[in-house]
């Protein structure tokens, strides 16, 4: 048993190494098949499917990857897999480990545990990550969102914290687009826009530390961090209902200052085609775009251009 | 032999328990919600206190309590483990803030 113990240790695979899987930007585009995208799962995520064929109609490479295949655990030498090896990252939402300590907080733990330093390097590179609803709360205890001076903050500075109506709160919502540019997963999306992407969390209120909320609110509008604002349908910021969470300043989705980063409540990936929408019967439904497609139609496009 | 990484894990203790080194503690860490932040849950449970009849109750907080049992060389040590364990995974210091009680097993 001790000899099996020892012999395991000495033989440990050799890990992430520096530059090894650095992917060089090429002179001309990148097409869309050769992007290639991870959605990472773990027990408890949900809507990857989704995810999945929202990359995948468009043209592009997704692939589901097991959070186990990155951290080389419990998985054959065919089936480990890095993160630098791809181009973009999505993390989809549920409730992963059962939403157990908090929301995300596992998972996040989970990934920090051994891929901190690759995680880095990948926003580095300005490689874009996101995450929605539960992936969006995985990123803010990874402490890459807000993300306000380093890339990864070692403790969080945000929480996603339970709705005001402590309940799961499961239906449309309407967004205003509040980006001036900075964000490169809402470029085809003009500012001041109002998409409607349905929510459904039971916690998504975004809390800074108390005595530091107005400072923190204010930087992300300096650095135009604010993606999408709950409104009404006239478009005024509204509270409950409009408002699941209560976030403050009707915030739905923060970018890092970069803008490859982004995290998001509501699911884009729900409305791919307009017949998802849930007013669909009542209007034509013309081409068939849902209000979540350009998000991933954005994300690509840079993609293409960037590698 | 093929061993999962729990499994490396514990047959480390295993090792490190039995050559002597390392003795056991008890730890208890209490996860309070901040001053000023909500406590739906708490809210919620006080109206539900109110509806079977106990009105005289005034508040219901709800607290979260951790039990560990940890190896270690002395208290101290214990003490700076579970602090990391505290802020790096058992609590969000934008809502949490937590106590740690450390005794060592008999």
């Amino acid at each position: 048993m001790i000899a099996s113990y020892i012999i395991n240790v000495t033989f440990k695979k050799t890990r992430y190494t520096g530059d090894a899987f650095i992917i060089r930007p090429k002179a001309e585009t990148m097409k869309l098949k050769d992007i290639n995208i991870a959605i990472i799962r773990i027990e408890g995520t949900n809507c990857e499917q989704e995810s999945y064929d929202a990359f995948k109609r468009l043209g592009a490479n997704p692939e589901f990857v097991h959070l186990k295949q990155l951290l080389h655990i419990d998985c054959i030498a065919d089936e480990t897999r890095e993160i630098l090896d791809y181009h973009c990252l999505m993390i989809p939402g549920g409730f992963s480990a059962g939403d157990y300590i908090r929301a995300g907080a596992i998972f996040a733990a989970r990934i920090k545990s051994q891929l901190q330093r690759q995680l880095v390097e990948f926003v580095k590179q300005d490689r874009p990550i996101l995450g929605v609803c539960n992936g969006f709360q995985v990123l803010i205890e990874l402490g890459l969102l807000p993300g306000f001076d380093e890339i990864i903050h070692p403790i969080p500075d945000a929480c996603l914290y339970l709705n005001d109506s402590n309940r799961f709160e499961c239906r449309p919502t309407l967004l205003k687009h509040e980006n001036r540019g900075t964000c490169v997963f809402t470029a085809k999306i003009q500012k001041n826009e109002i998409r409607l992407i349905p929510s459904a969390h039971a916690e998504g209120k975004l809390l800074f530390p108390l005595e530091k909320q107005e400072q923190y609110l204010n930087k992300l509008e300096k650095h135009d961090q604010i993606v999408f604002r709950y409104v009404d349908p006239e478009g005024n910021y509204a509270g409950y209902p409009w408002n699941p969470n209560g976030s403050p300043m009707n915030v739905a989705g923060i970018c890092n200052p970069q803008g490859t980063v982004f995290g998001m409540m509501p699911h884009p990936e729900r409305t791919y085609y307009r017949h998802q929408h849930s007013d669909w019967t009542g209007t034509q439904l013309g081409q068939n775009i849902g209000d979540g497609r350009a998000i991933f139609e954005s994300v690509l496009a840079y993609l293409s251009k960037k590698f | 032999m093929y061993l999962t990484n729990s499994e490396k894990r514990y047959l480390n203790l295993s090792i490190f328990r039995l050559s002597g080194a390392i003795r056991m503690f008890e730890a208890k860490v209490t996860v309070q919600l901040k001053k000023g932040i909500s406590d739906p849950e708490g809210a919620n449970t006080l109206k539900a206190i109110h509806l079977l009849g106990f009105t005289k109750v005034q508040q219901v907080k709800t607290i979260r309590t951790f039990d560990l049992i940890i190896g270690g060389v002395d208290k101290n040590q214990v003490k700076n483990d579970i602090e990391q364990i505290c802020q790096r995974l058992l609590t969000n210091p934008v809502i949490h803030h937590y106590e740690i009680a450390v005794e060592e097993k008999k």
